[in-house]
């Protein structure tokens, strides 16, 4: 009944933001960001072992110019938070920001002066993978999961639709503190 | 024309022009500055760059491709871990140091329990096979350092099959450690006292497994670099430094071995029982980055023999304590590897919960409380991957430690960069960089 | 009631209570968990708790100690070492400020001392000791002889000046920036003194113990968990 059993074949249907979703999950380039601890666990997912090049996510960029995600490993210091945002900065839209290991997600267990608690202070987070450091295959997941995101995410009008419904329903979120129940 | 470019602003500061480049813009910064009368050009290398082991900045005044001056801007990653371990107890702090030099997180823990167990004065009481599970886990980790050093510095270079080859023998490493604490990385397994827990079943084979895989591949880095042309190019005579230089400087580690002389902590002043061990000192002559080098290849075979007969006496070895008799030092719980990962072995919750009050009072007071450690200060260096590590440990007398505060060798060896730097050419840097082998977590703690 | 002897100190320790003698009280910690005085019925408010730190050693001090400090004393000159502590095995010379760079001279020149490797300095604050409120603390290694030394020399908080040994060993260049950065203790003489660790612009000097720990409050649902160093503690 649908257009698609009139079209002859060989011709594919789909969506523009479907086609380009998938475009752009395929080809996501990392850009650099080693900290700590967390950042030779990023290296070894690039290496033979775990090798990132499955995903085609083995081209570590050293210019923020040319990566599209932002893995952010290892514990962000009150010294480099401003050169960790004008990196950000310099990176090209469309890009994404992982934020790998508990130090950069919520400043992990350093919860003292030195340290930014989480790097979601500085830059918008996309991703947060926990973990102390992150086994490569909690990497290798927060890749996939990711690209998943990538994959479905909007344009154009529907974009902005739903950052504005992002944004009614951060704004009554309730905090934290006065949820209820489980630890969870 | 130049301020009009996206991708590299040219502003007027009163140093003159700032150009803020990140790469592949330097037709730009050329020709902006043929406007200016004096030409020094002060390159800003950092603090994020690849090359640079981390969050290390490099400031270069060049003359063409040569520097004029080097300066290095650390501090990138302080994360405040002196002043952390002052809030928790003695034990906890073993969970704190470990996070420093990421590379070689038993040797931080060994140089923290190394001195606490000195303040404490248990320092012959330690168990046999708790020096030797130490020794075991500090020369494996040697290894893995030493491949991440030779790994990272041949990409840095170009040499990316050295640096994939290097993670391949590094994984096997990290399974061995995984295997005996439970962790990849980052383990807290050397607890003042002892270690935290006993080999598990089937550890040595595994040890005696690793043992012949690395005989078999450690050859292939002699293979693929010792001879190389391109990598004896980049290497040779970068990074000069010598003997008189690495004193003044406090240099120690794979640096002072490559000038030619043994200077090695673990025959000089031994420490957990090396002067047991047959092992040699590896020793290079040329002072130079391809020394360090060799030096690093050389100390890995010697790492390997020091595993061998660790294997060896860990064999005869089976049952005994690996934590201190004290039981007020001692952890009160067996730790055991449960369905969840690590934890309390079952045994010992049976034990506390439901047969001995006095058990579970001590439990607590231990857990909670800690235990107090004697007033004074002591300071036992041993020898990481590179260079004298010790830490100042400061009590006074309480449950907490006053001040704990590292040497890091990352730290006294950087500062050799200036000099190692200076009238070398841009490329170079990298080299002698890389041949100093910092970990910026170790550097700024 | 007082706890001077804490029943959960190891069985084994000897040194370093206030009891051994010659031990240098340096503060007095009273109360726990927050509380203070008599009025708390739990009694933890009465503890009582010296702080005392291994003082002088008499003479002999035993192994090499002996020789090297009387050729020290005699270089060095009279009021140069304030005082010499033999502590688990390691020696710590307390030095006077004024003369810490002629006894570092002195230690890296001399033929029978030779102490050429500088392993680093390492501040102390200690709040309490009046006059001497800060400490630095060096650590030095005699390669040729196989030896180990530690120097101490102490600053008043009002007055944080202490002569920057880098014109001796070039190594102390970053140790003393870094030692500055985090305890404030000016190092004179020292060819740049700036912050090393911290941003530039930091204000205080974060390691000092009357700089908070600087963490925040870890919230979960319905609950919050204040940073360690505002929650109550054994002290
Ligand atoms: S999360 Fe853990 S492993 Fe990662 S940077 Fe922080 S301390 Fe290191």
């Amino acid at each position: 009944m649908g257009l698609e059993e009139q079209l002859p074949a060989g011709v594919l249907l789909g969506t523009v933001e479907g086609l380009l979703g998938y475009m752009r999950k395929a080809s996501l380039w990392p850009a650099t960001f080693g900290l700590a601890c967390c950042a030779i666990e990023m290296m070894t997912t690039g290496a033979p072992r775990y090798d990132a090049a499955r995903f085609g996510m083995e081209v570590f960029r050293a210019s923020p110019r040319q990566a599209d995600l932002m893995i952010v490993a290892g514990r962000v210091s009150q010294k480099m938070a401003p050169v960790l945002r004008q990196i950000y900065d310099q990176m090209a839209n469309p890009k994404w920001v992982l934020a790998m290991g508990v130090c950069a997600s919520s400043g992990g267990m350093f919860n003292n002066y030195a340290v930014v608690q989480g790097v979601d202070h500085v830059v918008p987070v996309d991703m947060y993978l926990p973990g102390c450091p992150p086994r490569p295959e909690m990497l290798l997941d927060a890749f996939l999961k990711i690209h998943d995101q990538i994959q479905h995410s909007k344009l154009g009008a529907h974009k902005l639709a739903l950052q504005n419904e992002q944004e009614a329903a951060a704004l009554t979120a309730a905090p934290t503190i006065e949820m209820k129940g489980l630890l969870r | 024309m130049t301020t009009t470019d996206p991708y590299a602003d040219a502003r007027s500061t009163t140093e003159g022009k700032v150009f803020t480049v990140t790469g592949q813009d330097w037709d730009s910064v050329v020709a902006g500055l043929g406007e200016e009368p004096e030409e020094r050009v002060v390159v800003n290398m950092g603090p994020q760059h690849p090359s640079t082991h981390g969050v290390l900045r490099l400031i270069l005044e060049l003359e063409g491709e040569t520097v004029t001056e080097a300066r290095c801007g650390i501090g990138y990653l302080h994360t405040g871990i002196e002043k952390n371990m002052e809030f928790r107890s003695w034990t906890q702090g073993v969970t704190f140091v470990t996070r420093m030099d990421y590379l070689s997180p038993f040797y931080n823990e060994t140089a923290y329990c190394l001195s606490v167990e000195r303040l404490l004065g248990i320092e012959d009481q330690i168990p046999e096979k708790a020096n030797v599970l130490r020794v075991l886990l500090m020369e494996l980790n040697r290894i893995s350092s030493h491949l991440v050093c030779i790994a990272t510095g041949g990409m840095e270079i170009g040499a990316l099959t050295v640096m994939t080859i290097g993670f391949r023998e590094r994984e096997m490493t990290l399974d061995l450690f995984e295997l005996i604490t439970g962790l990849r990385m980052n383990h807290a397994f050397v607890r003042p006292g002892g270690v935290a827990q006993d080999l598990p079943a089937g550890a040595l084979d595994k040890i005696r497994e690793y043992i012949t895989w690395m005989n078999k591949h450690l050859p292939e880095y002699a293979e693929l670099c010792n001879a190389n042309p391109i990598f004896k190019a980049r290497l040779n005579d970068v990074g000069y430094l010598d003997l008189a230089g690495c004193m003044a400087l406090g240099i120690t580690g794979p640096t002072v071995r490559s000038t030619g002389y043994a200077l090695d902590l673990r025959k000089s002043q031994p420490y957990c029982g090396y002067e047991t061990y047959d092992f040699d000192v590896p020793t290079w002559d040329t002072s130079d980055s391809y020394g360090r080098f060799r030096v690093r290849l050389q100390e890995m075979w010697e790492s390997l023999k020091i595993v061998e007969q660790c294997a060896d006496r860990l064999e005869k070895m089976d049952g005994e304590p690996v934590m201190v008799a004290d039981k007020k030092i001692g952890w009160p719980a067996q730790l055991a590897v449960g369905a969840d990962g690590m934890g309390n072995s079952l045994d010992h919750i049976k034990h506390i919960m439901g047969e001995s009050m006095e058990a579970l009072i001590h439990h607590f007071k231990l857990v909670t409380e800690g235990f107090r450690v004697p007033a004074g200060q002591a300071y036992v260096p041993i020898e990481s991957p590179r260079g004298e590590m010790g830490a100042h440990v400061v009590s006074d007398g309480g449950t907490k430690p006053y001040r704990v505060h590292f040497r890091d060798p990352s730290f006294a060896n950087l500062q050799a960069m200036p000099i190692m730097c200076e009238g070398s050419q841009v490329a170079d840097v990298i080299v002698a960089v890389a041949s100093l082998d910092p970990v910026m977590g170790g550097v700024d703690r | 009631m007082s706890d001077s002897q804490p029943e959960n100190l190891p069985a084994t320790s000897a040194a370093g209570d206030a009891q051994t003698p010659g031990a240098e009280v340096i503060d007095q910690r009273e109360g726990m968990f927050g509380v203070r005085g008599t009025g708390d019925t739990s009694g933890f408010g009465g503890l009582k708790r010296q702080v005392a730190l291994p003082g002088g050693t008499p003479k002999p001090y035993g192994s090499w100690f002996d020789g090297a400090v009387d050729k020290l004393e005699g270089l060095a000159g009279e009021g140069a070492i304030e005082k010499v502590v033999v502590d688990r095995t390691e020696l710590t010379l307390h030095v006077a400020r004024e003369h810490l760079v002629s006894v570092a001279q002195h230690l890296r020149d001399d033929e029978t001392l030779r102490f050429e490797l500088f392993s680093g300095v390492s501040g102390v604050h200690y709040p309490q000791e009046t006059g001497r409120e800060l400490h630095a603390v060096y650590h030095l290694a005699s390669i040729t002889h196989n030896r180990r030394i530690r120097l101490e020399v102490s600053a008043p908080d009002g007055d944080a000046h202490i002569p920057s040994v880098c014109s001796v060993y070039p190594a102390a260049d970053w140790h003393e920036r870094e030692t500055w950065d985090f305890f404030g203790i000016v190092f004179d003489g020292h060819p740049a003194l700036t912050r090393i660790q911290m941003p530039d612009d930091w204000p205080g000097h974060p390691q000092r113990k009357d700089y908070p720990l600087g963490g925040i409050d870890v919230e979960y649902k319905g609950a919050v968990i204040p940073p360690p160093d505002t929650r109550r503690s054994y002290n």
